[in-house]
Parts: C-alpha cells; structure tokens; sequence
C-alpha cells in the first residue's frame, strides 16, 4: 500500500513538473480563464440597453407622448431617429439603424378615450430573433405601465388581471448571474480533458509510455498518477472563475464552499476520466486533440449552457446524460445561487460518480491493452 | 559541368560557425576550418559527435553562413548566393522529410513537383532511379511502412529526382542493417563513377570513409586531418596488432583488460581475437598471448588521431563501480520457446526458441524489420505473444505481478526518457518508479550522475542534450534499480566509434558482476563483444551460437567467415536464397 502510494506520488509529482515546469505553459493556465471569463461576463448577455429604435409618430397627441415617455423612461431604449412616413421603415429596419420601430397610429387618442382601445404597432428586425423578441417585449411592458397609468389618472376600471414577477435566486434577471457560475466548470473543463487527452497519447508518441509500462507501476497506479494532476489543475482554474465571480462582478455566493468542491471535485474527475480514456485510445496527439475537439462542441451545446436542457428535442436531451457538464453546469448555479445543500444535489452528483467509473477503468484498461 | 576532375567542388576556407546555446554559452561548432571537396569523387566527413559535420554540410547547402571565413559551393558564395547554389545541388538531412501517409509514388511526384522536374524528365529519371533502389515492386505501399534501409533509399530516391551537380548527405546509413548500407553505399558509388557526381558525405563508420576519395577528420569542429584514405591509414603504420590468446575465455574479457591499459590506444573484438593499436610500435609483452603485425584500417588511425586529443577520456574510464551480484536460483534467466507474433496476416517473429544465462552477453542481430524489436517488447512484457512460451527472470512479464519487472531495465531504441523535464528530475522519476526512496534514491542518483558523466547537465533538460548524452541518460535511468537483466534495443545506433566503445566497456563491466545484457545491433563488428549472438531475418532465426561458431556456420567447412559483416551477409542471403527457392517450388 505505501509502496502503491509513493509511485503514485512520484508519478503525479513528474505530471506536475512537467506541465508546470515552463513558465509559458503556467501562464496559458491561468491568463486564459481569467480573461474568458471576462469576456463571457461582459459579452455573453441577453439583457438589451440602449436599444435603437425609430418612433413613426402620426398621432401627435398628448396620449402617444405619454405612451413614449413610458418607452423612454424604461432605460433600456435610445430612439435614433424619428419617422414621418411609413415608407421610411423598410430601409431603417433593413440598414440596421433600428431594432424596433414602434408606430403610434393616427387617431390614437382618439380611439382610447372613445373606449375602443388604442392600438401600438412594433415592427422588429426579425434576422435576430432572439433580440426581437426580447426587445418586443420590453414594449409590452410600456404598454402595460401606460395602461395603469392612463386608468388610474382618469379613474377607469383598473385591469382584472396583472402581473407581478420576482425572480428568485436572481432578482434583476441577469444573464451574467446565470453564466458566469455555469462557467465554474464549463471553461475549466476545456483544460481539463485537453490535459488529460493529451496526457497519455504524448507518451504513446514520443515512447516513453512503454518505459512507463516497464517500470513496476501498475496501471491502477498509472491512473491515479494521471488522473490527479488535470484533477488539481481544473480544481485550480475553477477556483479562479470563482473568485472572479465573486470579486469581479460581485454576485453574491449563496451556497457553502464544501459542497461547491465536492461538486467540482466529482466533474472534474468524471471529465478527466473521459479524457483519459479517450488519450489511451489514441495512437497520436494529434488523434488526441481531433477526438477531443469533436467532443467538446457537443458538450458545451448539450449542458444547458446557453440554451434550456427542458427545450430540446427528447432524443437531444437523452444524449445529454452523458455529459458530465449537463451535471456541472446544474450543480453550480444551484449551488451559487440558491445556496442548495447536499441532499438536493444528489442527482446531480451520482451520475458524475457513474461517468468517472466507467472511464477512469476503461483508460486503465487501454493503457495495455490498447496496442499501437 | 565546369572546370574538369581535378577542380574543387567545394572549398571552405577558415570557416568559424558559433551557435549560442543559452545566455553567456556560446558553442563553436566550427573553428577556422578549410577543406576541399574535388569534382566527381566522393569526399568523406568523419568523426565524432559535435565535430561539426551536420553544420558543414549546412553551410554547403546555404542553409546557413558563416561567422567568419569564406566557402565557395560550385563556384559561387555559399553566404551570398544560396539559392543559385541549392537550385544545383541536392541535400539529404539525416532526418529526411517523408511524408509517412503518402505512398513511394506520391512521396517521389511531391518532391518531382517541388524541384520542378518536368514530366519528360521524370520519365527518362524514374525507372533510373528504381532500377538503383529496387523500391519498383513497393510504389504503392505507405512510406510510413518501409523499413529503415528502405526508407533512406527512398529519401535518395527523392533527393536525387532531378539530377544534381552535387550531393550532400548527412549520415545517410544510421539506422539502416549492413544489407542495405551496402546497398545504398553502391547506389552512391555508381553514380559518382557512371555520372561523375560529387558527393559530399558525412559518416560515422569508418568503412565507409574507406570508400572514398578523400577524408577529412573532424573533432570538435577542427580538422584533425584530411587525406586519401592510404594516407590517413599509414598513420597507424606499425602501430596495428592482433592479439592471439591461449586463454579460455571470451574475447570481450580480453578486449576490456587491453583498452583499459595506458599504453593501448584502442582494443576492438575481431573475429575471435583483439585487435590492438599501440601507442608505441613495439609490441607489448602479455602473458598467454601472441601479437601479430597487422595492416592498419582507417578506424585505427582515427583512433589514433582522437588519443592524440588530450581531452579525449579512454574508455576505461567508462568502466561502472558495481556490485557483485550473487547468484541465486537457475543459471537460465531467459527461456523462449516457440514464439511466434503475428499481426493480422504479417508474422513478425516466427517459431523462435533460446535460452539466455546469467551474466551472458546476448546479441540480437537482424536486419531492419527482421522481428528484433518485436521479439524485445515480447520479452519485456510489452506485446503479448500469438503462441509459445517465454520466462524472463521466472516469470511472464506480460501476466506476472508488476514486482516482476523489477527484475529488468529497459532501453528502447529511440530515446524515451521525458524531454522536457530536467536529467536530474527524469533519474528522481524512474528512481521513484523503481521504489527506490530517500538515501538510497540519493545514493544511487548520485551513481547514475557520477558513472556515465551526467554531472555538469543535470540541471538541462532531458531533450536538449546531445545524441550522446541522451543515450547515456537512458542507460544510466535503466540501471539505478540495479536490474538482474538489462535490455537495450539498439543501444549504439547513430553512436561515434568514441561512443561505442565507451558503451560496450560499461556493458562488459555490467556482465562480469553477474548482469544479464540482451542487445539487438546493426553494428556486426559489436556482435564480437557477445557471449552468444541469435540472428534473425523476416522473423525467422536463422543462427545462433557464439560469435565463432556464427563464423563457422557461415564459412565454408574448412574456411569460416572472416568477420561478423561477412557470415552476416552471408547466413541472411542464404536463407533468403533458399525461402525464395521454396516459394518458387510451391
């Protein structure tokens, strides 16, 4: 047993010197997830500010302008420009000068005082849909301020019906709330499996995994000797997305560190399993590096990083139980913002313990079995 | 062509070439030397590693220029007119750049394309250039799948596509067997006689500089000498010897206790007996033994030459400080029975069967692709067997516990120790591995450090040593466990005569303190330093006993093969003779 454990120490003390030895390579392990994250944190949003948009205002009466300064007083709209005809909203929506164009009808007022209700019409750039709509709605919810407004100031009927949304766990609604934790093990595991796919197939290439497999090492031994140093250093990089999280943007962390870690401890194992199995698999880096890169753009699509797991095709969202960051991704936000204990995350956890056992064996297996 | 045979193709003149290794660390790989390389002959570069061979020839090519001094390539300025030279000339690297994924034909059309030959020529060139190399019958196979001789004749094939005035190879034949060196080397010579090339070569085997017109003898990048071979071989005039002993025992014992000797320039293993050059031309007096004048050969006034060098540490030094290691259980350390490898329809090793005692020196000989290295990875436990049985040291290695392979070290034909970490992190690496720890870890660290001159690179890393110095590490990290049996796959390829002897002093001291050595070589000559060689072509065994009885068993009944080179050639082409035969029959 202490034999095992210091062969299993020394192999992971060489992994280390050798990844860590070059100060270059030292820096492309940390510079590059400061700076992504970053840049997920400032770019990846779908909150709009300052959207432009062009007003066609053929009512000018005191209601359209109390209906705009609805819209303006939003914050979120910057007009560009203001129409007089509509034939001018073809090219200000087709030369991108404006998302929107809202068109406050001619007899506007009229129509609302007579009782009939006034109609607003909002023509939104379609090519990005995603923008559109949210753009649209943030016009629905002028539309319903204005409506309570004009109820209240002239003693109508108040409406039967209206909404009031609080958003848990992230009151204001913020994408970067929602990504930036979700990168806790999405950019990290990017270093993690190229690490580890690149860990074995190196040796296998350059020869000297068969002056490995000479020694006594065992392949048992050989396993943990690879597997820990990726494990370190994607436990590493996750704590710098962390802090980046916390100090940087300042969203506040809910949940306790150690169940945090577990967590991480769990993927990040799982992904290096998956690494390693895949670089025992490869007769060359290079095999390594295409498997890898196949692998990863699936990964990152099917976690639920971007876009909702509950949305996707039933087939889709089956493959995305294979994917340990599906797992990651679920595990941290719930973790950092709602603060979720142990006994709620159970099911994310087991099947990350499921990943890495099939894996972390099936490399252990490869490494000589696997001829080349 | 210009100017007639007498001109000089190549000319340098006090060139100085310094390289800077680190900060403050300069090298010079060539200080101040002029040398000459007639029209139409071949012109030899020999010496040892880090003479300076692989720059020169650089410099001939315009791929690099000088610090100081002037070389004129085919009458223009290397230095300033490269590309009018290289657009003449032809350069080989010694690691040519094939394009593994791409057949024979496509590598051949690339480098066609590349130099811009035109269909016409090509068509008058190629059945020229595949009546030499016979790679016709193999056009369509991968080059990535070619053996080792086969490889370096494609990658002449390829240099020589477009016909050049003159031809720079840099160590055309490392790694390649004594049946394709002689090929390649008559692909060469036919070509300087029947199209009067010029050819630039450099080598470290002294037989073939013997070829030559003209050699120049390089260390540490200054000329030592430079002459026809006759003339750098009178040298040695009177100083060559064999020694003729009555003694029972191996000529490697004898050769050990003659090179460690101060007034012994150099000692070599020769057909049974040991050849000498003295320091002095009168004979030495030794007990039980006769010596006998003998004609020099240029590696004998090579050596002479590099003695002369007051740096040049003798071998003896190489000699290891081990401990006697005391016999225990069977005599036998090595039993193969009937094993045969086999991948898909490809036998690579085929019914081979042999023992190997304890303390013996087992050579393994072979041409490239004879089923050396697969039988080595068999016995290491690397590949398991189709069929057959081995023990190594009582064991399997494939199916035994992982303490088992304590018993062995393992050295691989290409350097495999971690390259970019430092020579002392890789010897803490494979210390750890081997279980050694603490003081005994030091203890030995220090051993490895000490015994194979390790010293002063400790600190550089594994990968940016020099051929020599990687080799040693390589050892040095297979010993520090102190293992019963020691494996080398081609432990001296690429090696300098300086080199090789330093190895086979070490194997020697290894195999007196009771250290099994199992070595596959290409060198013929080395096989002289075995206790029992086995030779192997095309998986198959074809011989196996001592060196004499090899000899014997080559030769013809009252005449036995003069050396190992001869009964080598002789046994492999034999067999291939009578396979081909049987094939015709069936």
């Amino acid at each position: 047993m202490n034999a095992t454990l210091h062969r299993i120490a020394i192999l992971i003390r060489k992994e280390l010197i050798a990844i860590l030895k070059d100060p270059r390579s030292r820096l492309v392990l940390v510079l590059p997830v400061v700076l992504q994250s970053l840049l997920f944190g400032y770019a990846a949003t779908f909150d709009l500010n300052e959207v432009p948009y062009a007003l066609l205002d053929t009512d000018r009466s005191n209601a359209s302008t109390q209906f705009m300064a609805q819209v303006d007083g939003s914050g979120v709209f910057t007009r560009v420009a203001n129409l007089t005809s509509a034939s001018q909203i073809g090219e200000t929506i087709g030369k991108k000068r404006a998302i929107l164009v809202i068109h406050v009808p001619f007899n506007f007022e009229r129509d609302i005082e007579s009782g009939r209700g006034g109609v607003v019409q909002v023509i939104a750039d379609g090519r990005n849909s995603n923008t559109g709509n949210v753009a649209a709605s943030y016009v629905t919810a002028a539309v319903d301020r204005f409506n309570t407004q004009w109820n209240e100031l002239r003693g109508g009927p108040t409406p039967a019906l209206t909404i009031q949304t609080r958003a848990w766990y992230n009151p204001n609604m913020e994408t970067r709330w929602a990504m930036i934790p979700a990168l806790i093990g999405a950019l990290s595991m990017l270093q993690v499996l190229m690490l580890s796919a690149l860990s074995v197939a190196r040796e296998r290439e350059q020869g000297t995994f068969d002056q490995l497999l000479v020694t006594p090492l065992r392949p048992t031994e050989i396993m943990f000797g690879k597997a820990v140093p990726p494990i370190l250093i994607g436990l590493t990089q996750s704590s710098i997305i962390f802090l980046v999280a916390r100090f940087w943007f300042g969203i506040p962390f809910q949940g306790s560190l150690i169940t945090l870690y577990s967590g991480l401890l769990l993927f990040t194992t799982a992904a290096v399993g998956i690494g390693l199995a895949l670089s025992a698999f490869s007769k060359t880096m290079q095999q390594a590096m295409l498997y890898t890169f196949v692998l990863l753009m699936p990964m990152m699509l099917l976690s639920g990083l971007t876009s909702a797991i509950s949305n996707m095709p039933p087939a889709m969202q089956y493959l995305t139980y294979a994917n340990p960051l599906r797992y990651a991704i679920d595990l941290v936000r719930r973790v950092y913002l709602e603060g979720a204990s142990f006994g709620y995350l159970y099911h994310d956890m087991w099947p990350l313990v499921i990943i890495a056992l099939v894996t972390l064996p099936m490399a252990r297996w490869l490494f000589r079995h696997r001829l080349v | 062509m210009n100017g007639g045979a007498g001109d000089l193709i190549v000319q340098g003149e006090a060139l100085t070439k310094r390289f800077a290794r680190q900060k403050n660390d300069t090298i010079t790989a060539l200080d101040h030397v002029s040398f000459g390389a007639r029209h139409g002959t071949l012109t030899a570069l020999v010496g040892p590693d880090g003479a300076g061979k692989t720059t020169l020839l650089r410099l001939a090519a315009g791929l690099m220029k000088p610090d100081e001094g002037t070389l004129t390539v085919i009458g223009l300025d290397a230095a300033r007119q490269p590309q009018a030279i290289q657009d003449r000339i032809s350069y080989m690297p010694q690691r040519f750049g094939l394009y593994e994924d791409l057949s024979v034909q496509e590598n051949l059309d690339l480098y066609a394309d590349l130099h811009g030959v035109s269909h016409e020529q090509r068509a008058e060139r190629y059945p020229r250039l595949m009546e030499m190399t016979a790679l016709a019958p193999f056009l369509d196979r991968l080059a990535g799948q070619l053996s080792g001789g086969m490889k370096q004749k494609l990658g002449l094939a390829c240099t020589l596509v477009r016909s050049p005035e003159l031809l720079l190879l840099d160590e055309p034949t490392v790694g390649v067997d004594p049946l394709s060196r002689r090929e390649l080397w008559d692909i060469v010579s036919g070509l300087v006689e029947n199209e009067g090339l010029s050819v630039l070569v450099s080598t470290s085997y002294m037989d073939e500089a013997e070829r030559c017109a003209h050699v120049v003898v390089l260390h540490e990048g200054k000329v030592l000498a430079s002459g026809p071979p006759d003339e750098l071989r009178s040298r040695a005039d009177g100083h060559s010897f064999f020694v003729i002993s009555q003694r029972q025992e191996p000529a490697r014992k004898l050769q050990a206790e003659l090179i460690d000797r101060p007034d012994v320039i150099d000692a070599v293993p020769q057909g049974g007996q040991v050849r000498v050059v003295l320091r002095e031309r009168e004979p030495l007096s030794l007990e039980g033994a006769t010596l006998e004048a003998t004609p020099p050969n240029l590696e004998d006034s090579l050596m002479m030459l590099l003695r002369q060098e007051t740096h040049v540490r003798p071998a003896a030094n190489a000699a290891l400080e081990l401990v006697k290691k005391e016999a225990q259980g069977h005599d036998v350390v090595i039993e193969v029975h009937d094993l045969v490898r086999k991948f898909g329809d490809f036998t690579a090793v085929n019914r081979t069967s042999f023992e190997v005692k304890r303390g013996e020196v087992f050579g393994l000989l072979g041409p490239n692709g004879a089923g050396k290295t697969t039988t080595f990875r068999m016995l290491c436990g690397l590949l398991p067997a189709t069929s057959g049985t081995l023990r190594v040291a009582g064991a399997d290695l494939r199916r035994a516990r992982a303490e088992a392979r304590q018993n062995i070290g393992y050295v691989a034909q290409k350097f495999s120790l971690y390259g970019d970490i430092s020579v002392l992190e890789n010897l803490q690496f494979f210390a750890g591995a081997y279980g050694l720890r603490n003081s005994r870890a030091e203890q030995r660290i220090e051993w490895a450090m000490e015994n194979f001159e390790l010293k002063q690179r400790a600190t550089s890393t594994a990968g940016s040593l020099p051929g020599g110095f990687q080799r040693r590490l390589a050892m040095a990290a297979a010993l520090l466990h102190e293992p019963a049996i020691v494996f080398l796959d081609e432990p001296t390829s690429g090696a300098d005569p300086l080199a090789r002897r330093e190895f086979w002093r070490r194997i020697g001291s290894l195999a007196d303190h009771g250290t099994t050595i199992v070595v596959t070589t290409h060198f013929m000559e080395e096989a002289e330093y075995c206790d029992r060689i086995m030779i192997q072509d095309a998986g198959t065994m074809l011989a196996i006993g001592t060196p004499e009885e090899v000899r014997k068993q080559a030769g013809e009944a009252d005449r036995p093969a003069r050396s190992m080179e001869e009964a080598f050639i002789g046994i492999v082409e034999h067999a291939r003779e009578r396979a081909q035969r049987q094939e015709h029959a069936a």
